[in-house]
């Protein structure tokens, strides 16, 4: 059987792409390098063809917005991913703009919605204005930093070489800090000129600005309406994020997350990196599901490799990564319930649980949280003497039981109930609009799973049902998640009984893997969403271009309009249920 | 709802008074030798585990599984003087494939004729940059840099370890990942009889 | 292992009052309760935190040792477990958490990323370790530290406490010795109030 190759997996179907090249000939050209895919798109008819493509061809869900710099071509592409809820292969397409210090494109805000985190992501990081967005605001940095991070000449203060290998490790490493090489002592540097008693800019005037202007009217009496700012250090299990909120009393009129307390240039690292090299860093993305990051990112090199790993690797595969689905719902719930004010108690024994299943992963793959367990063609070794019979004994006689106790706890309480029917709602049409993916998608009524809608591995071996509730408030987002881990068992035990013996890698394990030059975008299914990892080689040991879609980052441009006109205490609750990991959001 | 409210409460309250029981009722058939005991432990982290779940450290550690990778060590073997015989040839397969560059080797040259030997001069891990991921041993062609078992590593001072603090020896690896250092001794043991039978 | 018996003297008790009575020196009791009832402040960064949890949950139980009081407020905790990668944006915020609270105060960092800057020390955002700002007592290594790793710590920061003296401690002292760390602010870059003589006449620190 002929493997598939890497271009087929993005490719729209014939209709599609036959009313594209006729209907949009004087806007497009379809993308000619080599390796590459899709249609790269005049600048000056770019809302014309995302309306197009929204309204007539039906693609209303765009998945990921991201930025490249070409420094050697002299351009910045900006590369957009667009998929239908109906399911089937996505559409790409690009915008490419000769390079400057910054440059102007317009923003797709009026289409989709929700691209309005990623394209503040693309200003912050790559200098990219998009004409038209209502809030154009450093993301991920805060307002004031010198500079735009990735662009390719931009050196941070640390900086030896522009890939590693470092040549300063072997033979002649003498061992030195690299503190000691900068003259601050630590990872700082400064513009020329610069004056630091100066103190003159105030970094938060343009956030508090941007929470002022909201478009409900006021009526009836003028009240005094005050800033709140919830975070970044609060007791929520969430992590560093800060959300500001303008409030009426106890109203909420307006909320502005503020996320980048957490950002550690996982991107930058990328692209200095080699590709085997990455994959631990992927671990420490969403650090509650480490199999499932590295399985987006497997996948994603392995379509430009164009390797297939043997049987036994994908059955293990797919098992890790239901585990990993589990252990992280497990957390969601335990956290969402530490939200509602029931401190510690579920979480107890959901986590109880979770380290049953952390103990397979430990025997497995040698850590409990950061596995790096995938390779390119496989997974790195084999399940040790009596896992086997641990993953059995879990998956058909604990967890269920467990689960049902668990449920039999939580979901007739009547204090969930009333706190959580009716709160919090996002509704079908909003959450395709903000581009949410995962529970939160699912629960508003929408069946978009992408095991079934665009399967990958061996998923569609498998049965299974995609839980999906209709109504789209914070209960129904917790009884989503409690479908879902039955479904994961049940995948689990059937993987398990067809589960052949043989090799778990498919070639040799090197340490210099040889990727072909291209693009790919590798996407899975993950706990919290549609991870997705995107991909630009040049031949070269390391990557050009390595973009995470994150999906809570993503999730949360929801956040702001469901929390509007709810009090304040649900505000927590209702970040719960997005469930989102700082890892992942800030990267 | 047609019955009474507060049903859910009380169910709720029902599973955490089931737990409390169970765990005295463990402790009962047990025998008193449920804690402190190596099969108590392993009960506590099966399939069957019930009642209370937690395993006291320090007096009761749970035993870490043989894949277990924390930070790493250099292997020695014992010579018949007692000198240690680091395995490392300092080839830098291990600083080249460390994912933050935490390894630094200087590889020792030959005073007399300037050419190199294999045997690391200088071998340094910056412990507080490595992130335990095991790479390095992995692609490590002579057996020289494993994976230690050992966690209780907390101290006063940044964590930079030299070449006296890494190095172990060979039978402290076998007790740790005997089933490792088995398949690996009889790959090289292959190996040595095909060269043997080779050359004759 | 260390008794924590109260009663540490070599004066003889006589048996009538040996349930009830103990000698000690004021050293020793006023340690015994500071070590055995640390209060840490739940301020997880990171990956780090998840662990912390898991210490926190029934298997690895901190309540042992008198620690299950997270607070959130700073006013009320005495140990800072800084448990994942410092980032710059982060920074000020956590040299005003560590100012806040009272005295006696403890840091311990947590993982690789608090103690040295971890994998991501490279980073432009990243200050590497938490030392650079705040005083740390005990590093723990580990990406992550498994929970028996972080109650180990913890062990170590008991001990800690355990050998203080009164007349030696730096809280106690007269004068001020205990001023607090100048808060850092955002500029272009991270500028550290103690360091600005440097940035302006360009010598290395």
């Amino acid at each position: 059987m002929t493997t598939p190759s890497p271009l087929a997996a993005i490719q729209p179907s014939h209709s599609d792409i036959s009313i594209l090249a006729t209907r949009f000939s004087n806007m497009l050209n379809p993308d000619n390098r080599s390796g590459y895919s899709g249609w790269i798109v005049d600048k000056t008819q770019l809302l014309a063809f995302a309306t197009a493509l929204h309204e007539e061809l039906g693609y209303d869900y765009l998945s990921s917005v991201t930025a490249v710099d070409y420094l050697p071509q002299a351009q910045i592409e900006v590369v957009y991913h667009a998929y239908k809820t109906t399911g089937g292969p996505g559409i790409v397409f690009k915008v490419q703009v000769p390079r400057a210090f910054e440059v102007e494109i317009p923003s797709l805000v009026s289409v989709y919605p929700g691209v309005e985190l990623q394209e503040r992501e693309a200003w912050d990081l790559f200098g990219v204005i998009f004409t038209g967005h209502p809030d154009l605001r450093r993301i991920l940095m805060w307002e004031g930093f010198a500079g735009h991070p990735m662009r390719k000449d931009w050196h941070e203060p640390y900086f030896e070489e522009d890939t590693k290998p470092l040549k300063s490790r072997w033979p002649e490493g003498h061992p030195v800090m690299a503190e000691s090489k900068n003259i601050y002592g630590d990872n700082i540097a400064y513009p020329v000129g610069f004056d630091p008693e100066n103190k003159t800019f105030d970094p938060e005037k343009a956030l508090y600005d941007a929470l002022r202007k909201y478009s409900k009217d006021e009526i009836g009496l003028g009240t005094d309406r005050i800033i709140v700012n919830m975070g970044p250090q609060h007791p929520s299990t969430h992590g560093v994020f800060r959300i500001a909120v303008l409030l009426d009393g106890e109203k909420v009129i307006n909320l502005k997350p503020v996320m980048g307390y957490l950002h550690r240039n996982h991107e930058k690292i990328g692209e200095r990196n080699t590709f085997i090299m990455n994959m631990p860093y992927t671990d420490r993305l969403d650090y509650l599901s480490s199999m499932s990051n590295n399985f987006g990112y497997a996948l994603a090199v392995e379509k430009l490799m164009n390797v297939k790993p043997p049987e036994r690797a994908e059955y293990l595969r797919v098992i890790m990564a239901e585990m990993t689905r589990i252990s992280s719902h497990l957390m969601a719930i335990g956290a969402l319930l530490n939200d509602l004010g029931a401190y510690f108690t579920p979480m107890l024994y959901s986590l109880e649980e979770r380290e049953l299943i952390l103990d397979i992963f430990e025997a497995v793959a040698g850590s409990r949280m950061m596995c790096n367990y995938f390779r390119f063609g496989g997974v790195s070794r084999d399940l040790p003497e009596g896992t086997l019979q641990k993953i059995k004994d879990l998956s058909f006689e604990r967890l269920p039981r467990k689960m049902d106790e668990i449920e039999r706890f939580l979901s007739e309480n009547e204090i969930i109930r009333s706190r959580g029917i009716g709160q919090g709602v996002l509704s079908a049409e909003n959450a395709i609009r903000y581009s949410a993916a995962g529970p939160l998608l699912r629960a508003s009524g929408i069946p978009y799973d992408i095991r079934r809608a665009e399967p990958y591995s061996i998923y569609d071996r498998f049965e299974f049902d995609v839980a999906v509730r209709q109504n789209g408030d914070i209960y129904d987002r917790l009884m989503v998640r409690f479908e879902e881990i039955r479904q994961s068992i049940r995948i689990i035990q059937q993987a398990i009984k067809k589960m052949p013996d043989g090799p778990v890698m498919a070639m040799k394990p090197v340490y210099q893997v040889r990727v072909p030059p291209g693009e790919s975008y590798g996407r899975v299914e993950g706990p919290k969403g549609e991870l997705g990892f995107y991909i630009i080689s040049n031949g070269k040991p390391n990557p050009w271009r390595y973009h995470v879609r994150a999906p809570s980052f993503i999730n949360l441009t929801a956040f702001g309009p469901m929390c509007i006109g709810q009090k304040v205490a649900d505000v927590v609750a209702v970040l719960g249920s997005i469930d989102i990991v700082l890892g992942e959001v800030d990267r | 709802m047609n019955d009474m409210y507060g049903k859910g409460i009380l169910k709720g309250l029902g599973v955490s008074l089931k737990r409390f029981v169970e765990t005295y009722l463990d402790d009962l058939t047990w025998f008193g030798k449920r804690y402190r005991t190596d099969a108590g432990i392993a009960h506590r982290a099966s399939k069957n585990a019930r009642g209370i779940f937690t395993v006291q450290y320090p007096e009761e550690k749970i035993p870490v599984p043989e894949e277990f990778r924390f930070l790493p060590f250099l292997v020695y073997d014992e010579g018949p003087n007692g000198e240690k015989n680091l395995r490392c040839t300092s080839c830098g397969i291990c600083a080249k494939v460390c994912p933050p560059q935490c390894i630094w080797i200087v590889r020792s040259t030959d005073p007399a004729t300037g050419r190199p030997v294999p045997d690391p001069a200088e071998f340094m891990i910056d412990a507080d940059i490595c992130m335990n991921c095991g790479l390095c041993a992995e692609y490590c062609p002579f057996d020289a840099i494993k994976m230690d078992h050992d966690y209780e590593l907390a101290s006063g001072k940044r964590n930079v370890y030299n070449k006296e603090r890494l190095s172990k020896s060979a039978l402290y690896y076998e007790s740790i990942r005997p089933l490792n250092a088995g398949r690996e001794n009889a790959f090289r043991a292959a190996k040595v009889a095909a060269h043997a039978g080779f050359s004759e | 292992m260390e008794t924590n018996e109260p009663n540490t003297s070599d004066i003889q008790i006589p048996p009538e009052m040996q349930g009830q009575v103990a000698l000690t020196s004021l050293d020793k009791i006023y340690n015994w309760g500071r070590s055995a009832s640390v209060w840490p402040m739940m301020f997880g960064l990171a990956c780090c935190a998840i662990e912390m949890i898991c210490a926190a949950a029934s298997r690895y139980d901190i309540a042992r040792f008198g620690m299950e009081v997270m607070r959130p407020s700073p006013r009320q905790s005495d140990l800072m477990i800084v448990s994942g990668t410092v980032t710059k944006k982060m920074m000020p915020i956590i040299v005003r958490l560590y100012n806040q609270m009272p005295e006696p105060k403890y840091v311990l960092a947590m993982g690789a990323c608090a103690s040295g800057g971890g994998p991501f020390k490279e980073g432009y955002n990243v200050v590497s370790g938490v030392d650079k700002f705040v005083p740390v007592d005990v590093y723990i290594p580990g990406c992550p530290p498994t929970p028996q790793a972080l109650l180990n710590g913890l062990m170590k920061i008991q001990e800690k406490i355990r050998g203080e003296s009164i007349k030696g401690s730096r809280w106690y002292q007269k004068g001020a010795d205990m001023a607090e760390i100048p808060v850092p602010w955002l500029g272009p870059d991270l500028i550290d109030p103690r360091k600005v003589p440097n940035i302006k006449s360009g010598e290395k620190v």
